[in-house]
């Protein structure tokens, strides 16, 4: 099966078909509904991000509390559709692919084509064996957003489906 | 009149938020078994074999089955010969959930305010539906609703001339437009009849029946076997990646109505439809 490691390059992504099967590892960076209007306010105002988005992975998730001596509570992806209003503009900034689940608008659609991102599917719902693979979670930024504040997370063979490219 | 304290309700609500999230219902479990043993593509049958492996692990791990565990919804059947003492039910309830979702390491996926949005940081406030009923005991039932399937639901005024085909139709038009977006394969609660309100209520209450139990009217038990059917013709599959079992189940609660109206509610329950309940 293709494997994938973060930080990406363009020429990772060439490669893909959609469809296909993939085990990504490396760092992720959680972000969903609230961070992402955060970021393109950010953006809009030409301030940084609080990350390195060049060759990176978005993962549209919000985790669970990580019980005690647990690295992380139970994570998976949320509808990215909702995350098609940004996308565009997170895009045309810098290179990287998206992680979620279900289909994404034709107006995404057509900037993954033209930018040379991805987007790839997770399994909806099953969280509790995401957890697994998540060797490390550490916040990043808008912590006060609590579950949806921004998480870098080191994976290990995260299972995902290459659903737009 | 049987007294029943505040703090039993709150004891077993925080109880039934954990046990919901995080193990799966047996009849959920034998229905996912019974898709993947029908399902002949590689990709369904790894979805579904992961959704099992899955709930396994929240079982042992006492994790949470989905990171989104959801908006509580809690289900009270009130005897009319139960006098609750030492607090108002609603602030048991409310309390039950705060420390279900505290205790249990669940998420915290409740804002204050439709629009203003600010998270309340203890998943409160629950939505509660009381009925009152005869005799002397409580049943409580939660229902933990994530919002990936909360979202793809819908109601309908139909006309009475839309008839059986009318709401055929909006509920597989309704699953069709989900996608893969509610975790399939799917539980597919309808509300028919009664009025706008009572129509959505009863779609949510249909899907705390059993998966693989009969509708006891026979008209429309064989209404759901066929929409069932069609809707596994669709194609959405486990995952939404394609498959035969888009829905483990169709299930349609009727209800009485107006002469001029016919109101469908389709509410859409994700993999694993969450409800435990328990009787006081």
């Amino acid at each position: 099966m293709t494997t994938l490691h973060t930080p990406l390059t363009p020429s990772d992504i060439h490669l893909l078909r959609e469809g296909e099967h993939v085990l990504l590892s490396g760092v992720v960076y959680t972000a969903r509904d609230a961070a992402h209007k955060r970021l393109v306010e950010l953006l809009d105002a030409g301030r940084p991000l609080p990350f390195p988005l060049e060759g990176s992975a978005l993962f549209y998730a919000g985790p669970c509390p990580a019980p005690p001596e647990r690295v992380i509570g139970s994570v998976g992806p949320t509808t990215s559709g909702r995350m098609d209003l940004y996308s565009p503009r997170l895009m045309r900034e810098a290179f990287h692919i998206m992680i979620g689940k279900g289909p994404r608008s034709p107006e995404v659609v057509a900037a993954i084509r033209q930018y040379g991102c991805a987007y790839l599917s997770a399994i909806g719902g099953a969280a509790a064996l995401t957890a697994r693979r998540v060797e490390r979670a550490e916040p990043v930024a808008f912590e006060e957003l609590g579950t949806e504040a921004i998480f870098s997370l080191t994976v290990k063979d995260l299972p995902l489906i290459v659903t737009n490219r | 009149m049987r007294e029943i304290t505040a703090a039993q309700i709150t004891d077993a609500i925080a109880q039934l938020c954990v046990e919901a999230n995080t193990h799966a219902g047996a009849d959920i479990v034998a229905a996912l078994e019974q898709a993947r043993a029908a399902e002949t593509e590689e990709t369904p049958r790894q979805v579904l074999d992961t959704l099992l492996q899955n709930a396994k692990i929240a079982r042992e791990d006492n994790l949470p089955i989905c990171q989104d565990t959801g908006m509580a919804v809690v289900f009270v059947e009130l005897g009319q010969e139960v006098h609750i003492t030492g607090g108002a039910l609603d602030g048991a309830i409310n309390d039950g959930v705060r420390r279900g979702y505290r205790e249990g390491y669940l998420r915290n996926s409740v804002v204050r305010d439709p629009v203003r949005r600010d998270n309340t940081n203890d998943n409160t406030p629950v939505v509660i539906h009381y009925t009152v009923v005869p005799g002397d005991t409580v049943t409580l039932t939660v229902a933990p609703k994530g919002f990936g399937s909360e979202n793809m639901s819908a109601v309908k005024m139909l006309n009475p001339s839309d008839g059986l085909a009318g709401l055929e139709r909006f509920v597989l038009e309704t699953v069709r437009d989900a996608g893969g977006n509610p975790c399939p394969p799917v539980v597919v609660g309808v509300g028919a009849g009664g009025t706008f309100e009572l129509a959505a209520l009863l779609a949510k209450k249909a899907l705390l029946r059993d998966v693989g139990t009969v509708n006891p009217d026979p008209f429309w038990d064989d209404v759901e076997r066929r929409l069932l059917g069609a809707v596994n013709s669709l194609n959405i599959g486990p995952g939404g990646f394609g498959g035969k079992t888009t829905a483990l189940a169709v299930h349609i609660s009727p209800y009485a109505t107006h002469i001029a109206g016919l109101p469908v509610a389709v509410n859409i329950g994700c993999h694993v439809t969450r409800h435990k309940g328990v009787m006081i």
